[in-house]
């Protein structure tokens, strides 16, 4: 508690007396699009407390706007130079930039999704303003360049993300992934704080800015805590991404929260927190504390154990969850190779922009097909359902990694980017994992298009989720194909202050 | 006009899947009318051929200019008899009346989509274009197999087809990455094209990564040739798909493996591949003997057919092996040797393609492959008898057929490098013409069984598609020369030192 409060004191002093807050001044345009995320939040939860339970639904329309705005209001700051901002505890660059757009196109896509699945619930408004202050804590988190910031935006994420997930309060599973969700949140982001405490003092600063210089002039003797400093941060960050060993939570969530959030939780926080670790791990020493090593590693257990756990499940949305917990590992490859290749940043938002795509579509099938995930429910679908089986396929292969889908570029660009850092034993690892994937996505595809249907066919929701769905799965194709918009426009993104 | 051919395919399969559901005639008509217009369009580009040397007809587009990669197809005398032999072969198999279970337009739509991708493979004169097509061909051959194919070992077979020959393709995804990463020296960007990689071969030589590019490349074309000890999946495969399919695998996707030791690992890294040419052709050898030993040992026709592709596609590496065991010298053998690998792959995908046809109408009356069940049926079908002798007779190699000119040339180019190898590679010779007359003895000769005394002789679709088939196999053995000076114009410059 002690040392909780000179670290408040000690950044305090530092931002008063070093910048200066009043010379700086506050430079409120660059957070913009974070401020309409909060007050249209705000907006949002006060629409819901008072209108009526008829006119619940018109908050996702609502929400769906103030993403709009929030989007145009991003965009229109691509063109401004990449800078740190408020006393350099916040970044304004590309890698920030691009990773709010893609939590706002992912997050709109969840409220087309979540439209008809939440009319059920009376009081559904406030889902919304609950799922743009989730949004807003991904946001924040792509563009943390501050430890307190970064502690306090992760806190931000895994609240709101608690109380989506624990959204169906009659549900016992929903409740029990919210407990397993929150107690293991609770322990983990206690490991980032004390790491982040641990970091704070060997540099004496909070910025990340001040921390490359502050931990490159440690001796020897301060090798040690910056080792399990370093371990202790990554275990926070881990759980946000769902990686191992903070993984535990997103099978089970994946499977118990409403399907939307479901779709929400494991693809949104992922975008955010991979930034804010390719952010974070830039200032670190490379050096005998090697990052690097530590952090591939990380991205070779994961992708492993996501995929070992993936391969026998029945449950579709419980085989999403695995496989989301071994994409990070595909993901962790791209901070593994920053500063080592030219392809790491570009690799890095293309894949989190083809992963957080296929995954809402993915889910969107389960949400349409009104939560249905038994494998076996889906024989026949192709024959029931052409279309939401052509989405199923789609994104599934493009998890795997079949070209022209949005997956196989961010496979290219990941891959390329690995060797190109010294890493190919990484890639080639990676490369026998996709392998072993084509099993379980064609476990779930085999049935959809070989067997024939059983039963009648499959309810499904309504054209709200179905049109999320097809937008989704158009847009795996199309950035797949067109892969070059969005290569080309972030080959120049940077990722301060690294 | 190459775009076209392409992509006439594709939009055929398009349109397939908008034809009305319950009129197979008219998907037939339209299948065969899209699938000739190929061939029409690869007939007019094989008389604007030069053969000057390198690519030919090239039509390129920007695709992803941030990584190098473009939209490029051209041909050379290598991938052109190559291509229209595709283009011949798939409008002969869509032809073929086969039983499509009730889905017309889904086979009818997935073959188109098969021949689009397959005259991709060949076409690409883009590396990264190449991998696409070349990855994509094995997802559309899974679920022509596992829709269609004989059952639930199908799906198997489906399955074990699907992860051998994709590991095998992420294998050669990583050598060209590894070939494009060290590709750009001096300034100059990074680059998946083709004839700039055979111009300035940036990994070839002495080196690790050379040798593991080498391997990823050679264990890559390997499984899919495929080439002894890699070759486990076909037999399961050809066994349980239907006819018209097997004959593709068989006629088409082998190719693109023995086709990408040429294109790629041959004309790319010729000094790596020296190093390594006489273990390639000891394999060779091995699956030469192997592969007809076995196939003298099947009672199921079609696995003895399939074995009889590893013998086959063993004559294509031995040829290749011995183009690439010198860098100088002996070059007038080692283009024969070459020359006559191409040829095989032609003759190969005819014969075959042929014999699968007809191993298909024959389950298609009988409901069995077992050759004991079979006899006499010289008398009841002399048209089934007079193509299949045929076939048979240009499988083995006769003088006046396909097979002959292919084996001939391989093995005099061979004698002058490897003369032990290929004298033990013509046992195989000897064993495969013992295997078919067999085959041709218990169908045909003998008494015949009362079960078939209602057999059904061809059909005038069967005849037709055979017939084509067989009328080129007879061509190119009795006036080889158009194809063989094609070919020279694309062996030349991969044999001459440089």
């Amino acid at each position: 508690m002690r040392e909780c409060v000179r670290w408040w004191l000690a950044v305090d002093t530092r931002v008063a007396g070093s910048h200066g807050m009043n010379e700086m001044g506050m430079p409120v345009g660059d957070l913009l699009p974070e401020l309409i995320l909060l007050g249209g939040a705000v907006l949002v939860l006060i629409f819901a407390l008072f209108a009526p339970r008829r006119r619940q639904g018109w908050a996702a329309a609502l929400a769906a706007a103030v993403l709009v705005v929030a989007t145009l209001a991003t965009a229109r700051m691509l063109d401004s130079p990449q800078r740190l901002t408020f006393a350099g505890t916040y970044a304004v660059d590309g890698a920030a930039l691009w990773g709010k757009l893609i939590v706002l196109a992912i997050t709109a896509i969840v409220v087309a999704l979540s439209v008809e699945w939440f009319t059920g619930d009376p009081r559904h408004g406030e889902y919304y303003a609950m799922l743009l202050l989730s949004a807003l804590g991904a946001a924040l988190l792509a563009g943390a360049a501050d430890l307190m910031q970064l502690t306090l935006t992760m806190l931000l994420v895994s609240t709101t993300a608690a109380v989506l997930i624990a959204y169906h309060r009659q549900s016992r599973r929903a409740g029990e992934a919210a407990i397993k969700f929150y107690l293991l949140g609770a322990l983990t982001n206690g490991a980032l704080v004390f790491g982040v405490v641990i970091l704070f003092g060997l540099s004496g600063t909070t910025t990340f800015e001040g921390l490359s210089g502050g931990l490159a002039r440690l001796g020897s003797a301060s090798l040690l805590p910056l080792v399990v400093a370093t371990g202790l941060v990554l275990v926070g960050v881990a759980f946000e991404l769902g990686a191992v060993p903070a993984h535990a939570w997103l099978p089970d969530v994946a499977e118990g929260a409403p399907a939307p959030v479901a779709a929400f939780v494991t693809a949104v926080p992922k975008i955010g927190a991979l930034i804010a670790l390719a952010r974070l791990v830039t200032v670190l020493p490379e050096g005998a504390a090697g990052w690097r090593p530590l952090v591939a590693v990380l991205a070779a257990v994961t992708m492993t154990l996501g995929n070992a756990a993936a391969l026998w499940q029945n449950d579709v949305r419980r085989l999403l969850g695995w496989s989301a917990v071994s994409q990070t590992g595909y993901g962790l490859m791209a901070v593994v190779a920053l500063g080592r290749s030219p392809l790491a940043v570009p690799a890095l938002l293309y894949f989190l922009a083809a992963y957080a795509l296929a995954t809402v579509a993915a889910f969107g099938v389960v949400v349409e097909l009104r939560g249905q995930a038994d494998r076996a429910r889906y024989a026949g679908l192709a024959a029931a359902h052409p279309w939401l089986a052509l989405a199923l396929l789609v994104s599934l292969l493009s998890f795997v990694g079949i070209p022209p889908l949005a997956g196989f570029a961010a496979k290219l660009a990941l891959f390329g980017a690995v060797i190109d850092a010294g890493y190919g034993w990484l890639a080639a690892l990676a490369v026998a994992n996709t392998v072993v994937s084509v099993f379980y996505y064609v476990r779930v595809l085999a049935p959809v298009y070989f067997d024939k249907p059983q039963g009648g066919p499959l309810p499904r929701l309504g054209s709200w989720a179905a049109g999320g769905v097809a937008i989704a799965t158009a847009a795996v194709v199309l950035l797949g194909v067109l892969a070059n918009g969005l290569l080309a426009a972030v080959r120049a993104a940077l990722i301060l202050p690294g | 006009m190459l775009t076209a051919a392409i992509f006439v395919p594709l939009a055929g399969a398009l349109l397939m899947l908008m034809l009305p559901a319950a009129r197979n005639r008219l998907q037939r008509m339209t299948a065969v009318v899209v699938a000739a217009v190929p061939l029409a369009l690869l007939v007019v580009a094989w008389f604007r051929f030069h053969g000057a040397g390198g690519f030919e007809q090239v039509e390129a587009v920007a695709w992803i200019p941030t990584l190098g990669a473009r939209y490029a197809v051209g041909i050379d005398g290598i991938s052109l008899p190559l291509a229209a032999m595709t283009a011949l072969l798939f409008a002969a198999s869509i032809a073929y009346p086969v039983d499509h279970r009730g889905r017309a337009r889904g086979y009818y739509a997935l073959f188109l989509f098969l021949e689009s991708v397959s005259l991709g493979v060949f076409l690409a004169v883009d590396l990264l274009l190449f991998y696409v097509f070349f990855d994509l061909s094995i997802v559309g051959m899974y679920f022509l197999i596992g829709a269609w194919g004989h059952g639930e070992a199908a799906r198997r077979a489906a399955l074990k087809f699907f992860l051998y020959t994709f590991a095998g393709s992420l294998a050669i995804l990583l050598a060209i990455l590894a070939l494009y990463l060290s590709s750009g020296t001096g300034g100059a960007p990074r680059t998946f094209d083709m004839a700039r990689l055979i111009a300035e071969r940036p990994l070839d030589g002495p080196g690790t990564l050379q040798v593991l590019a080498f391997l990823g490349f050679a264990i890559g074309f390997a499984i899919k040739t495929p080439l002894v000890p890699f070759h486990t999946w076909l037999p399961p495969a050809h066994v349980d798909a239907p006819a018209p399919a097997s004959t593709i695998l068989a006629g088409v996707l082998l190719k693109m493996g023995t086709y990408g030791f040429v294109r790629v690992v041959l004309a790319m890294m010729p000094a790596t591949f020296q190093r390594f040419a006489f273990p390639v052709a000891v394999l060779a050898v091995v699956s030469i003997v192997y592969g007809a030993l076995v196939a003298l040992a099947q009672t199921h026709l079609k696995r003895r057919i399939a074995y009889t592709s590893v013998n086959h596609m063993g004559y294509v590496m031995l040829g290749i092996a011995a183009a690439a065991a010198l860098r100088t010298g002996a070059v007038d053998a080692r283009s024969l040797a070459l020359t006559g690998a191409t040829v095989e792959m032609v003759a190969h995908g005819l014969i075959t393609g042929a014999l699968f046809l007809i191993s298909g109408s024959i389950f298609a009356r009988a409901g069995t492959y077992e050759l004991a069940e079979f006899g006499g049926l010289a008398r009841r079908a002399p048209a089934l008898t007079g193509v299949t002798v045929l076939a048979a007779f240009a499988s083995l190699g006769l003088p006046g057929l396909a097979g002959f000119v292919a084996e001939f040339q391989v093995f005099v180019g061979t004698f002058a490098v490897y003369p032990w190898l290929a004298a033990i590679g013509l046992v195989g010779i000897i064993i495969t013409a013992a295997l078919f007359l067999q085959i041709l003895q218990r169908v045909f000769l003998g008494d015949m069984p009362e079960r078939w005394s209602g057999w059904r002789d061809l059909s005038r679709a069967e005849l037709a598609a055979l017939g084509a088939l067989l009328a080129f196999v007879v061509a190119v053995g009795v006036a080889p020369a158009p194809l063989l000076t094609v070919i020279d114009a694309g062996v030349r410059p991969l044999v001459a030192g440089r």
